[in-house]
């Protein structure tokens, strides 16, 4: 469970959230959508510790965050650019983060099988392509079994097959209970992945709540009309 | 539990080796010690002329190396501070992984020559100092380094700017304007006035303190001159030292804050 609350966070006198509250329950998946600039990764910073909002309280799983950093144990974060450091090798960054959180990683070598990692393992970060250094951040997001996932723009880098393979992971991990948390622009990848949507628009909740509910109250079927009707509607 | 940061320190220790370049560095002191060595000139002359060299350089090289390793770093250590670590163990383990080997660099380079000919043996106590202050001002300057790509993480042009204004301010102009000082007010007692300008040079307070071992203070410029006459040999020693110390503790501290309250 995220109980996100009158969330206020502005940058250089320019308000980014501007009293975001939200709740999301375990178990459920959500896309998180909004215009460029509606303050989504602001948002997930925020959750991750990255951020420091100005006022509004975050709590995850009954415990309120303020300077703590044990929650994020509970949370697995696969960002939209992945880089890492150059001269590393892949299975030398994934043993870096292994003993720095001091963990088994319980499903290491099942997801490097899953995204065919086990051939680029040897090879130095640099030299790898975008779409497998991709890979190997949602390997480190989930292979420590966290009940929470963030995925920002997920699929953006991959090739059809691995994003196929992609979202049939998150698939599983939805089924097992996790709760994710997914920012995409692609909303037929959405559709086929989420139960709800939160459309946040100039740093508030536009709209929360089942595509059902969505559907229901824009009409139509899809995802991109309704959100798109939804944008319209605000100008 | 504890001592979390030295795995991040341990992973940029491998990765710094495999860049190569902290060789070349180390090489370039290495050559410059062995060839002045080789060549015929006297231990204190050697130790001298790499001080000179030190003392323009090694502010330049640790600033510009901890500014551009945050520049680099960003996605890094946005991975970090998602894991479930402290941010004073990431700060801790990214400072020291990387100011560390620099700060190896310029002792092993300066001091390797110096042990094979045999200048260690003769003259150890200038030859740690000289290398201890390089070693020092390596660590203080990556540490301003850090704290200035800190401040400005989302503008490298700023963050280059600054480092290049105050390595010239500290490493070059900073004599020229004590000077222009003295001449100014020459007919008024500025001497107190003129040691309370140093101390806040941390890169004259190295030079003070090298020059004051080798007893030429009137080569190294005015402000030795006054050091000197002010405190006489042992004391000037204890107190730039002190004064250093500080200046080593509180970029540091200050990088440590930063990087605690920082949004990234």
């Amino acid at each position: 469970m995220i109980d996100i609350s009158q969330l206020k966070k502005s940058f250089g006198g320019r308000s980014v959230l501007d009293g975001l509250s939200v709740q999301i329950p375990a178990g459920q998946a959500t896309g998180l959508i909004g215009p460029n600039g509606a303050g989504k990764t602001t948002l997930i910073k925020s959750i991750l510790g990255l951020v420091k909002p100005d006022s509004g309280e975050i709590t995850i799983q009954g415990k309120k965050l303020n300077g703590h950093w044990m929650y994020r144990k509970e949370i697995g974060y696969m960002p939209q650019v992945a880089r890492y450091p150059e001269k590393m090798k892949v299975h030398e960054l994934f043993s870096f983060i292994r003993n720095l959180r001091g963990e088994e990683a319980l499903y290491e070598q099942e997801l490097i099988d899953r995204f065919q990692l086990r051939s680029e393992l040897e090879k130095p970060l640099s030299v790898l392509s975008g779409g497998n250094r991709q890979k190997a951040g949602a390997v480190l997001a989930m292979m420590f079994a966290p009940s929470i996932l963030f995925l920002d723009e997920p699929t953006a880098g991959l090739d059809p097959r691995s994003s196929l393979r992609f979202k049939e992971t998150v698939h599983q991990e939805i089924d097992r209970g996790k709760t994710v948390l997914i920012t995409s622009h692609i909303m037929s990848e959405l559709e086929q992945l989420v139960s709800h949507v939160i459309f946040v628009l100039d740093g508030r909740v536009r709209f929360y709540g089942s595509l059902e509910t969505l559907f229901s109250e824009v009409g139509g079927k899809r995802l991109e009309p309704a959100i798109a009707a939804m944008m319209e509607e605000d100008e | 539990m504890k001592f979390r940061w030295w795995h991040i320190v341990r992973s940029e220790w491998i990765s710094l080796l495999r860049g190569k370049w902290i060789l070349g560095y180390a090489l370039i002191f290495l050559l410059l010690t062995d060839m002045m060595l080789r060549f015929g000139q006297s231990g204190p002359e050697v130790l001298l002329s790499l001080s000179n060299v030190m003392l323009l350089f090694v502010p330049l090289v640790g600033m510009i190396y901890g500014t551009l390793y945050i520049y680099q770093s960003k996605e890094f250590i946005e991975l970090l501070l998602t894991q479930p670590i402290d941010r004073r163990s990431i700060y801790r383990g990214l400072f020291l992984g990387i100011s560390t080997p620099l700060m190896g660099a310029f002792v092993a380079g300066g001091g390797l020559p110096m042990i094979w000919h045999g200048l260690v043996r003769d003259h150890l106590y200038a030859a740690v100092l000289v290398l201890g202050l390089g070693g020092m001002l390596t660590v203080l300057f990556a540490a301003i380094g850090f704290l200035i790509g800190l401040l400005f993480y989302e503008d490298r042009i700023k963050g280059f700017g600054f480092t290049m204004v105050i390595w010239l301010f500290l490493a070059i102009l900073y004599d020229g304007l004590i000077l222009l000082l003295v001449a100014v007010l020459g007919d008024y007692p500025v001497d107190q006035l003129i040691l309370g300008i140093t101390m806040v040079n941390p890169v004259d307070l190295a030079r003070i303190l090298i020059l004051l071992e080798f007893d030429i203070s009137a080569l190294m410029g005015y402000t030795g001159a006054i050091f000197r006459q002010f405190f006489g040999s042992s004391t000037g020693v204890i107190v730039a030292g002190a004064i250093l110390l500080v200046w080593l503790i509180w970029p540091i501290y200050a990088g440590q804050k930063q990087f605690e309250r920082k949004d990234f």
